[in-house]
């Protein structure tokens, strides 16, 4: 078991003929992903790796039968692949580009809630269910199938986390990248519901960072909500107040959205948090041992 | 992207907004023909911070002359603000404005609301200088409303502003035009900020932005460039400007050890464990997730170029990112340039092994690290003059 994606997805791949979108293309069918399709408008016809090319998401869809859609198109034109998704009635959408307009995404946000389609990102590196789906950019090699589940905004981030993990034999259920923009599609209380309802999901590891405050949402559903142990670590602790940090999402304003309060406030609801990125696993393996439940989430001695 | 008080001014005008009458000056004697057109002034450096009347770069003159001489003393001179950094801001340009007689001062501002993806309409009836301390010590002074961003603003949200903000019935009409074009050029120019402070009510009973800043989102400037143009690169950070041509995520910061990390969350928790064994980084740095080998190598020049860096820490995790592309760039930028620090080098992630091998194949002194704190705690060593133990 896992959330979101699983060995049954069926993905199409929007702008499967762009540079990005091919070579993560080639590495998401190496990894064993079900990639049924793809979709550049003008290119219907064509095929990437033995994968149909279709000139809209409607057409791939009636043809393949996919579920699901990764996106790899450029920000000028990636909140219209969205829109495209979701109008075809895709169930999961997962955006990797970055750097779409705030706006863009705010009409995006206003469109799907109308409609049945979830979205993963934008600016995030996607989802994966270890040994059976990647969706997405994640370097696959270091995953390892499990029970332990990963969130995070940030994408390297999430790969720090998961090689901590795995190092330490701990496998992963699924990993997922929320994405750093400000306006996204699921944010860490609908992914955290969603790993307290996965029978496989034993523990989670979730990464947060300066800015916005969904860590403080979640810290507050953790405490109403999860049975399951959550470990956590704030990246931005040290970041100078008033500077921006790269991410659109990472900046301190007006005293709110700080390292030290989303700590507090994830402390306060009882998960462990992780002084320094080094130590997110080991974090993690502490959780695990105070719940009594180490030895069910080991994968490999 | 930040612009001028006099260009955020110039933009709010075209929307309808009223804005007191000014002139843009780049000389003293431009500031005394200004002046004269207007009889007692007041002059405002014009620098990318707010708070410049406590730093001395807001003055009011009664005649043309002192507008002059006043003028003669602002230019060049070196402004420091709580938002410029303690290196300050030099005063190339002053505007020149009416001196207005003010009976109240009100805030006014539109942002982004990202909980409900929407804008959000921020006021107070206590608006001026003190904003951000009414904001800490009163925050039932600042009222905020939700708008849509799809459906723009609608008359009972303007209502329900006025009368939280207490705005008296004689200035609903010029209240409500200001509010509707901060509105329509918040959304028609994606801003990020449109902020008057302070709105003011003069002795004549009319509402005047007697401050504005506008400030835009840098993903959207592709789809408007007359606002791409009002661009002041004097007001940028120099290596902060060089690293944004090369679509780099670069800030300037003031320790020595030189940051070059793939990711924002990674880049900013690299800064953390630098932090944590006691060194401080000179730099953030998120090379993105699409650099070419040419940009990692701009990236890493920009490195090289700062004088405090004594020690380089390069912190890969490759997704999209390749670690051949940086190893590349940073041998080729090596090459160019020499390098003359010891550099450390932590790779993991997409394409790893081929980029540990250009490395090795360079001849570089590369200091290699088996993870991130490894590789902080080296770099944090070096950096201090020690070996890398």
């Amino acid at each position: 078991m896992s959330i979101l994606v699983n060995r049954d997805t069926k993905l199409l791949v929007q702008g499967i003929t762009g540079h990005q979108g091919k070579y993560h293309t080639e590495q998401m069918i190496l990894y064993g992903t079900n990639v049924v399709g793809g979709v550049t408008p003008g290119k219907g016809g064509q095929t990437v790796f033995d994968v149909p090319v279709f000139n809209t998401v409607r057409e791939a869809k009636l043809a393949t039968g996919a579920n699901a859609s990764v996106i790899y198109v450029p920000p000028k034109a990636a909140a219209d692949s969205i829109l495209e998704a979701a109008d075809a009635g895709l169930d999961l959408v997962i955006c990797i580009t970055e750097g779409i307009p705030v706006l863009d995404m705010a009409r995006v946000k206003h469109y799907l809630a109308g409609t049945k389609t979830k979205l993963i990102g934008p600016n995030c590196p996607g989802i994966i269910t270890p040994g059976e789906c990647k969706a997405g950019i994640l370097p696959g090699y270091i995953h390892k199938p499990g029970h332990v589940g990963v969130i995070s905004r940030s994408g390297t981030l999430t790969y720090e986390a998961v090689n901590q993990l795995s190092a330490l034999g701990i496998g992963q259920s699924t990993a997922i990248g929320i994405g750093g923009d400000p306006i996204r599609g699921l944010g860490f209380t609908e992914v955290l519901e969603l790993f307290e309802q996965d029978p496989d999901t034993y523990a989670v590891v979730m990464i947060g960072e300066i800015g916005g405050s969904g860590e403080e949402e979640a810290a507050e559903f953790i405490r109403k909500n999860m049975t399951k142990p959550v470990a956590a670590f704030i990246s931005g602790q040290t970041a100078p107040k008033g500077k921006r940090m790269g991410h659109a999402g990472a900046i301190i304003s007006g005293g709110k959205g700080t390292a030290e309060g989303k700590i507090r406030a994830l402390r306060d609801c009882g998960v462990l948090v992780a002084d320094t990125p080094d130590l997110i696993g080991e974090t993690l393996k502490a959780a695990l041992i105070n719940a009594g439940i180490y030895n069910q989430c080991r994968t490999e001695v | 992207m930040k612009i001028h008080e006099y260009q955020a001014k110039e933009l709010l005008k075209e929307y309808g907004a009223p804005v007191p009458e000014g002139t843009v000056c780049l000389t003293p004697e431009e500031v005394f023909n200004a002046a004269k057109a207007l009889g007692p002034c007041v002059l405002k450096a014009q620098i990318h911070s707010g708070a410049r009347g406590k730093a001395g770069g807001v003055k009011f003159a009664s005649t043309a002359k002192e507008a002059e001489e006043l003028a003669g003393k602002m230019f060049g001179m070196t402004l420091v603000t709580n938002q410029t950094g303690p290196q300050g801001r030099t005063v190339r340009r002053i505007l020149v404005t009416d001196a207005v007689k003010v009976r109240k001062e009100y805030y006014l501002s539109v942002t982004g609301d990202m909980a409900r993806a929407g804008l959000l309409i921020i006021g107070s009836s206590e608006g001026g200088t003190e904003i951000e301390d009414t904001a800490k010590n009163h925050p039932e002074a600042i009222i905020q409303v939700p708008v849509s961003a799809v459906e723009g603003l609608k008359y009972y949200e303007m209502l329900e502003t006025a009368d939280r903000m207490n705005i008296p019935m004689e200035q609903r009409e010029q209240f409500y035009t200001l509010l509707k074009a901060m509105v329509r050029l918040y959304l028609e120019k994606d801003c990020s900020l449109v902020e008057i402070n302070p709105l003011v009510e003069t002795e004549e009973g009319n509402l005047l932005c007697l401050d504005a800043k506008v400030n835009f989102d840098d993903n959207a400037l592709f789809r408007h460039p007359e606002i791409t143009m009002l661009r002041d690169i004097a007001e940028e950070d120099e290596k902060e400007y060089r690293a944004s041509q090369y679509d780099l995520n670069y800030v300037s910061l003031t320790g020595n050890i030189g940051c070059l990390v793939n990711g924002a969350g990674l880049a900013m928790a690299t800064m953390d464990i630098i932090r944590k064994f006691g060194g401080y980084p000179a730099n953030f740095l998120d090379v993105g997730g699409s650099a070419t080998a040419e940009k990692v190598a701009a990236a890493f020049k920009i490195l090289l170029s700062d004088p405090n860096v004594k020690a380089i820490f390069i912190n890969i995790f490759g997704g999209i990112m390749k670690c051949d592309i940086i190893a590349e760039g940073v041998v080729a930028a090596a090459k160019e340039t020499g390098l003359a620090v010891p550099l450390v080098v932590r790779l993991e992630g997409t394409n790893v092994e081929k980029g540990r091998e250009i490395l090795s194949r360079s001849g570089m002194n590369i200091v290699s690290a088996k993870d991130m704190a490894d590789g902080a705690h080296k770099a944090v060593c070096l950096a201090n003059g020690g070996d890398r133990e």
